[in-house]
């Protein structure tokens, strides 16, 4: 029990047990306080499901010792990465990733990051995204908008989330696939980008539904088409692009990976914490509600899973020229 | 003072040449780019990435050259100050703090923040301070405590132990 | 009339015992995090957030959590005061400001004085706020939406302006401090262009930039303590101040002399706060050179004066009000502490968004309840520690400069987990300690490198906006107007020096 804890559930006379009631069936147990990176800043998508999912094992009970989140967004990830390969105790150090756990080490070959060497703990969902107008526009369809894109040239402006990131991968696919002219500006997060479009300071963006669901409520932003397999339960009359005719669809992972050289007997357990994170009942409301995709994966199917996200990027990253 | 303020405004000056320099670097992953490509205007998307840190550098490297022109004609006051630029204490002083601080912050990759403190609260109220052995021990043994329960504890930061790791592991038991 | 009775409501189940518990605890816990420099709001409220689950498993609803981190981040913002001015290391980069004239107060022997002064005028900001976020919460919404990036950076060139008086007599060492400050700010990740940039030899630790409490805990925990010690020579305590009943009462009747600076600190801190990406730090650093503009002696700034004090406090609270209003209608964080905020409110199930006022009424009313409940608490709070926190002031020397630089390190790692940053910062301190013997003013570059990563981008993003033609700036219908008055602000002392040079006057000194 934290000191602040004990002090506020004194005064706020609420009678709590504190049975520690993990350890039945693990062999390893994390001894002191388990180093939780989050490879991207505070208030990001990352970050709250980083906090999210410390709060689930607090909640739960589901580890003898705490998560200690610590943000390290520098260098578009880089730093996140570095740190976790050079972590002095790799079984105390797990890390949550997104796509540039796949793009960071094909862009900056300097940091010398193998992203095989991590450790497959579990990818816990996989974000979507659409794309978004604001409703002013008048704009209902995708075709509407492909007309409406092409006849204003570089004057159509789109927001996104950093400079060769998953938002300026989808642009440019639209760019070359659809034979348009969108002017792409990076922001440092989706939430101003979804505020712009909303504000009507840019035109589009392809933010993820958490991002932009406020605005989806009151009215401001239409999304026109989601770049999935399928359709999305919660915008059930948004085509995807497939429908459309486009065979493109696009993920962010949201995984726990642990530092490489991470034991056997820590991965099976962090694997096993993470399996229960993602079993909760807070952890399946939050999926459903922010309209999250992807099952629970680990191991094998994990490293699988990478090997072909990292292919994928890398030449998606070589035909836009971002590298060599 | 005066040759400090003069030595000081040249160290300055390279500096911010070097920062000029460093500011054109061509990314990495593109060894074709040639160097300072970025300071400019690049068309139709304003300034490239180079452009702010690098004019700005030149700013600063301006600054130092109009000090210098200050030095030259005695206007700002440490140009014309007969003062040495630290006397005597100031050396010691400099000298018994700055190597104080280096060695708590090479004893903290060694021994941890804890044992760091203990050590650096030590020498410098036994030593530089003359209290006695009492009052510094109590000032640094209730130092590393609360800090123990303020940062491990409570705010759940976890300072780096160093080799000193073993210790702490039976106090997590007892307290997280 | 329907705003007032649902305020009524809201403080009525603010002020229930476990809210109002929860709104105490949080204060008290925010006041000392505050305190400690290093550690802000942001710390509390992130450390405290798996913990408001269980709270919420308990009463159920999305207020009493909330209440509770709020609380928290109120605390937090009266509790960076008092690290400025006792021990002169800023808190947080909310109270940099509030170190300019706090500290000399109290070297003085005056920290009573600007501790008072420090909780009142916080306490007055907060009240400002609450009023105006309770009467106009959601109309501001739309002003925030208005403010693009041209907007934002006109704002942030404003922000300059205010402060081109800041620095020392010396003007090329001024614009080398503005510059340097500036080029610091852009080391690490140029998100327009996706590089890195200035990573000096090739160490990973600058790839996330040169970080502002890097720069602030070395330059006045490390450096200016060093230049105090070197300049107090045998002197045996900080200062000598008085602890009495009369002293406060004394502090508290000179805290009227300061009506100026808390009444701009209170507007001005709410409209920068309520934009987003600006922010608490930029509204108080703005306060601060605005009532110093406006005053009648600037020549006392930056030397002791109560006006420099109250205009910084009153703004960062006013502003950290100001700054739950993009967080709560619009879904973005203006500062780290409201990001860890916004997590929050998702991980409890809220959505926030425009229609938060309407559709979550049972979340949003009760929470500005707690916004006037745990002002009052705090303002309590604050006034009954501070004898407290003088006593720190008293104690020999030689026990408080260790103590200090102790707190600088273990504070930087706090900060930033990184050590790293710890090394950078005390080679900050030692070259800031070279610098200031020499009269380079140092603040500018502390508040450059807090204005500098929101200004490029937002120039840069805004130039991407226009095909790179400056204009934008100037026809734009807000933006405009704002860019003018920054850019006659700025000529101004050339106009001066100009219009003496001509008048044959010497130019002042």
């Amino acid at each position: 029990m934290n000191m602040f804890k004990s002090m506020a559930i004194g005064v706020a006379g609420l009678a709590m047990a504190t049975v520690a009631t993990v350890g039945v069936a693990n062999a390893w147990e994390p001894t002191k306080p388990v180093d939780f990176i989050i490879m991207a800043g505070k208030g990001g998508g990352a970050d709250k499901m980083a906090r999210l999912m410390q709060s689930i094992v607090e909640k739960e009970n589901l580890a003898n010792r705490p998560l200690v989140p610590t943000n390290k967004s520098g260098g578009s990830g880089a730093e996140a990465l570095i740190a976790a390969k050079k972590a002095a105790d790799p079984d105390h150090t797990i890390m949550v990733t997104l796509n540039s756990f796949f793009t960071t080490p094909l862009r900056q070959p300097g940091i010398d990051v193998d992203i095989m060497s991590f450790a497959p703990v579990g990818r816990m969902a996989e974000d979507t995204f659409l794309l978004w107008v604001h409703k002013d526009s008048g704009l209902k369809t995708f075709e509407d908008f492909l007309a409406k894109a092409k006849a204003d040239g570089n004057k159509w402006v789109m927001g996104g989330t950093g400079k060769n990131s998953e938002d300026n991968i989808i642009t440019d696919f639209l760019n070359n696939n659809y034979g348009l002219d969108i002017k792409y500006i990076p922001y440092k997060g989706g939430g101003a980008v979804a505020k712009d479009v909303a504000g009507k300071q840019v035109n589009s963006s392809v933010n993820n539904p958490s991002e932009a669901l406020g605005f989806y409520e009151s009215g401001d932003m239409v999304p026109l088409v989601a770049f999935t397999d399928e359709r999305l339960p919660m915008f059930p009359d948004v085509p995807t692009l497939k429908e459309k005719g486009a065979d493109f669809s696009y993920f962010m992972q949201r995984a726990v990976v642990g530092a490489p050289g991470m034991s056997d007997e820590a991965l099976a357990y962090y694997t096993d914490l993470f399996t229960k994170v993602y079993n909760s009942a807070d952890w399946q409301k939050y999926k459903s509600s922010k309209s999250l995709m992807g099952d629970f994966m680990a191991g094998q199917a994990l490293r699988d899973y990478w090997t072909t996200q990292r292919n994928r990027h890398e030449s998606i990253l070589r035909a836009s020229g971002a590298i060599k | 003072m005066r040759r400090a303020e003069i030595v000081t405004a040249v160290l300055l000056g390279f500096f911010s040449v070097y920062l000029m320099w460093k500011s054109g670097e061509p990314p990495a992953w593109d060894p074709d780019v040639p160097r300072f490509a970025n300071i400019g205007m690049i068309d139709g998307e304003g300034p490239g990435s180079g452009f702010w840190p690098f004019w700005l550098s030149a700013i600063m490297l301006v600054s130092c050259v109009w000090i210098g022109i200050n030095w030259y004609r005695k206007k700002s006051p440490p140009s014309v100050s007969e003062e040495p630029f630290l006397d005597s204490y100031g050396k010691r002083t400099l000298f018994f703090v700055g190597m104080g601080l280096l060695g708590f912050l090479i004893l903290i990759h060694i021994i941890g923040f804890y044992g760091g403190i203990l050590v650096f609260m030590i020498y410098y109220m036994r030593f530089l301070g003359r209290h006695g052995w009492g009052i510094t021990s109590l000032v640094s043994v209730s130092l590393v405590v609360f800090s123990f329960f303020f940062f491990d504890i409570a705010m759940r930061i976890v300072l780096p132990k160093g080799y000193l790791e073993p210790l702490f592991i039976p106090l997590y038991d007892m307290f997280l | 009339m329907e705003i007032l009775l649902s305020l009524f409501n809201g403080i009525l189940i603010a002020l229930e015992p476990i809210n109002l518990g929860l709104a105490v605890i949080g204060v008290v816990v925010g006041l000392f995090v505050g305190a400690m420099p290093g550690l802000g709001s942001v710390n509390g409220v992130a450390i405290l957030l798996p913990f408001t689950f269980v709270i919420q498993s308990f009463t159920g609803g999305a207020t009493s959590p909330m209440i509770f981190l709020a609380a928290i981040y109120y605390g937090a913002m009266y509790g960076g005061a008092i690290s400025s001015i006792t021990l002169g290391i800023p808190g947080a980069s909310t109270a940099v400001a509030t170190t300019f004239d706090g500290r000399p107060l109290a070297m003085k022997g005056m920290a009573h004085v600007a501790l008072v002064a420090a909780a009142l005028a916080s306490f007055i900001g907060g009240t400002v706020s609450n009023v105006l976020f309770t009467a106009f919460a959601p109309l501001l919404a739309s002003v925030a939406l208005s403010f693009g990036n041209p907007e934002i950076f006109a704002l942030m060139l404003l922000a300059f302006a205010t402060f081109v008086g800041l620095g020392g007599d010396d003007i090329p060492k001024t614009l080398f401090s503005i510059c340097f400050g500036l080029v610091l700010a852009t080391v690490g990740f140029d998100i327009i262009s996706g590089e890195p940039r200035l990573i000096f030899f090739d160490i990973t630790g600058f790839s996330h930039g040169i970080r502002f409490l890097v720069l602030a805990i070395g330059v006045y925990g490390i450096g200016e303590m060093i230049w105090t010690i070197n300049t107090s020579r045998y002197g045996s305590s900080m200062s000598k101040v008085d602890v009495s009943w009369a002293s406060m009462i004394d502090a508290m009747k000179r805290f009227q002399e300061a009506w100026r600076g808390t009444l701009i600190g209170s507007l001005l801190g709410f409209f920068v706060g309520i934009l987003p990406a600006a922010g608490a730090t930029p509204g108080s650093l703005m306060s601060y050179g605005v009532t110093k503009m406006l005053s009648k002696n600037p020549k006392e700034y930056g030397k002791g004066a109560i006006d420099g004090v109250a205009a910084p406090e009153a703004a960062n609270n006013s502003a950290s009000t100001g700054a739950m209003l993009p967080m709560m209608t619009l879904g973005i964080p203006g500062s780290p502490t409201t990001a860890v905020l916004l997590a929050g409110m998702v991980i409890w199930g809220l959505q926030p968004g425009p229609l938060l006022f309407t559709n979550q009424p049972d979340f949003v009313w009760p929470l500005i309840g707690s916004f006037y409940v745990s002002n009052l608490v705090a303002v309590l709070v604050n006034l009954a520690f501070i004898p407290v926190f003088l006593w720190m002031l008293r104690m020999p020397f030689t026990i408080l400069a260790p103590l200090i630089f102790v707190l600088s390190l273990v504070g930087t790692y706090a900060a930033y987990m990184d050590m790293f940053d710890v090394w950078l910062m005390v080679f900050v301190g030692v070259g800031a300690f070279f610098l200031r013997i020499l009269d380079y003013p140092v603040a500018p570059a502390v508040l450059a490198i807090v204005l500098g990563p929101i200004a490029e981008p937002k120039l840069r993003q805004s130039l991407l906006l226009s095909d790179g033609d400056f204009s934008i700036f100037f026809t734009r219908p807000i933006a405009g107007p704002i860019t003018v008055i920054a850019i006659i602000l700025i000529l101004l002392p050339l106009f001066k020096v100009i219009y003496d040079k001509i008048k044959g006057k010497p130019a002042e000194a």
